[in-house]
């Protein structure tokens, strides 16, 4: 079993794996097991929350190290590459700069394969750790919810892959960003066609009481013609102490971190902040997904 | 007949109702080109009463089936496929879109992973007459004639 994409997943194979996450513990189950990481582009994080995840659980990685290191600095394809590793492997994890990489790779080898990110397409792991964090706090069926995505929404693979995962549980998602950084039209008309109830929105003022769940992300300054532009836009959707103060008390504020200026430091300290936790339970929710497919 | 537009051929594949400025891309999408040996003939703005005017193609000595010939569908939805052996016409069908294209089109997205040196030839699935990369997921839209292999 491969995993590619969350789209691809049903609702019961979602639930699966985070009923399996919410239970698991440290064990020997994959004693003896070895997890390939194949990372074409840095994200030490999500390395290091994989290997985390398979020595919980007795297991040992091999990694590729970096690519300027390796046989892809002298001009080996994917298709070799995860065919000469999947000997030494019994699963891949694969971060890759161009779409669709994981589908290629899956199709070269017999050894399941985890897409940990190609270019803007899917992240996998992380729309399921996102799922398992709103699970955990707010609604075990992850249906009757309001959830406002907020920030750069034209960019962010990550919002795309979890607002259409969280239109398989029919909630209710509202997208809160500047008119430059919209949710891109082929998104906006993948969102209608799965039924998803969704509205946008520039500021968050007049939908924060209502919210269930804010998902902030990452706004990246590259993105804008200019810093003077970043910073009016940064400024704008940074959430602070006062945009929570007509938030319900139990309003969940997400992020899928690092963060530059999106949250402010004094948010931390609200019982709104559950970007650490969200962060950490990438290992439980790696742990199951390893457990599952090794 | 209109056929006879073009002298009748004795073995090949006749492609008929093709629209008008399609005919050099059925020839694409058949993989015929500067490097084949087969005699080809091309007709284009041809009068014709269901569509004004229109393109046909014959390739003689060439057989096509209709798997490849479904692949004409993309560009040319009406188009009729004739099998000629000994100037008669012996399987004549109509094109229609196949589930799936492999190896004719190339991704739109320059940052597929089909858009770099693997071996591996590329798949769209057909779905609500839309074509999506099986690999990243973009939708190829009107522009297929642009992305032909
Ligand atoms: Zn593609």
């Amino acid at each position: 079993m491969d995993i590619i994409d969350t789209k691809s997943m049903s609702k019961d194979d979602i639930l699966r794996l985070l009923d399996r996450a919410s239970t698991i513990g440290p064990s020997d189950a994959l004693s003896g097991r070895v997890l390939g990481l194949l990372f074409f582009e840095p994200s030490t994080r999500t390395r290091m929350s994989f290997d985390a995840a398979v020595k919980r659980l007795g297991g040992d990685t091999v990694d590729m190290g970096s690519v300027d290191s390796s046989s892809v600095q002298k001009g080996e394809t994917l298709a070799d590459t995860v065919r000469v590793v999947e000997g030494y492997a019994d699963a891949l994890v694969l971060r890759h700069p161009r779409e669709g990489a994981p589908r290629l790779a899956s199709q070269f080898v017999d050894v399941p394969v985890i897409n940990a990110g190609d270019g803007a397409g899917h992240h996998p792991t992380q729309t399921l750790l996102d799922l398992y964090t709103v699970r955990e706090n707010v609604d075990a069926s992850l249906g009757d919810l309001h959830v406002g995505i907020m920030g750069d929404l034209k960019y962010g693979r990550t919002v795309h892959s979890l607002a259409l995962a969280l239109a398989k549980f029919g909630a209710r998602v509202t997208f809160v960003s500047p008119p430059s950084l919209r949710v891109p039209e082929n998104v906006r008309t993948e969102l209608e066609r799965a039924g998803v109830e969704f509205d946008e929105v520039e500021v968050i003022d007049g939908i924060v009481g209502s919210l269930d769940v804010l998902y902030a992300t990452r706004i990246q300054k590259e993105r804008f013609p200019d810093e003077k532009e970043y910073e009016k836009v940064a400024g704008e959707y940074r959430v602070t102490t006062e945009t929570l103060e007509s938030a319900r008390d139990d309003l969940v504020l997400m992020h899928p971190l690092p963060r530059v200026d999106e949250i402010a430091p004094g948010v931390d300290e609200t019982e709104h902040a559950h970007y650490f936790e969200q962060a950490h339970n990438g290992v439980p929710v790696r742990m199951a997904v390893l457990d599952t497919v090794m | 007949m209109e056929e006879l537009k073009i002298r009748p051929i004795r073995n090949g594949t006749v492609v008929d109702h093709i629209p008008r400025g399609q005919a050099l891309n059925v020839l694409r999408v058949l993989g015929v080109d500067s490097s084949t040996r087969d005699v080809v003939s091309v007709a284009m703005n041809v009068p014709s009463d269901a569509m004004g005017r229109k393109d046909i193609v014959k390739v003689e000595d060439t057989e096509i089936d209709s798997t490849e010939a479904d692949v004409i569908a993309l560009i040319a939805p009406d188009a009729t496929v004739n099998v000629v052996r000994d100037y008669e016409v012996r399987e004549k069908y109509q094109v229609s879109m196949p589930d799936e294209i492999r190896g004719v089109l190339s991704c739109p997205n320059p940052n597929c992973i089909t858009n770099s040196r693997e071996p591996v030839e590329t798949v769209f699935d057909v779905r609500d007459g839309e074509m999506r990369c099986d690999f990243c997921g973009t939708v190829l839209g009107d522009e297929i004639a642009d992305h032909l292999v």
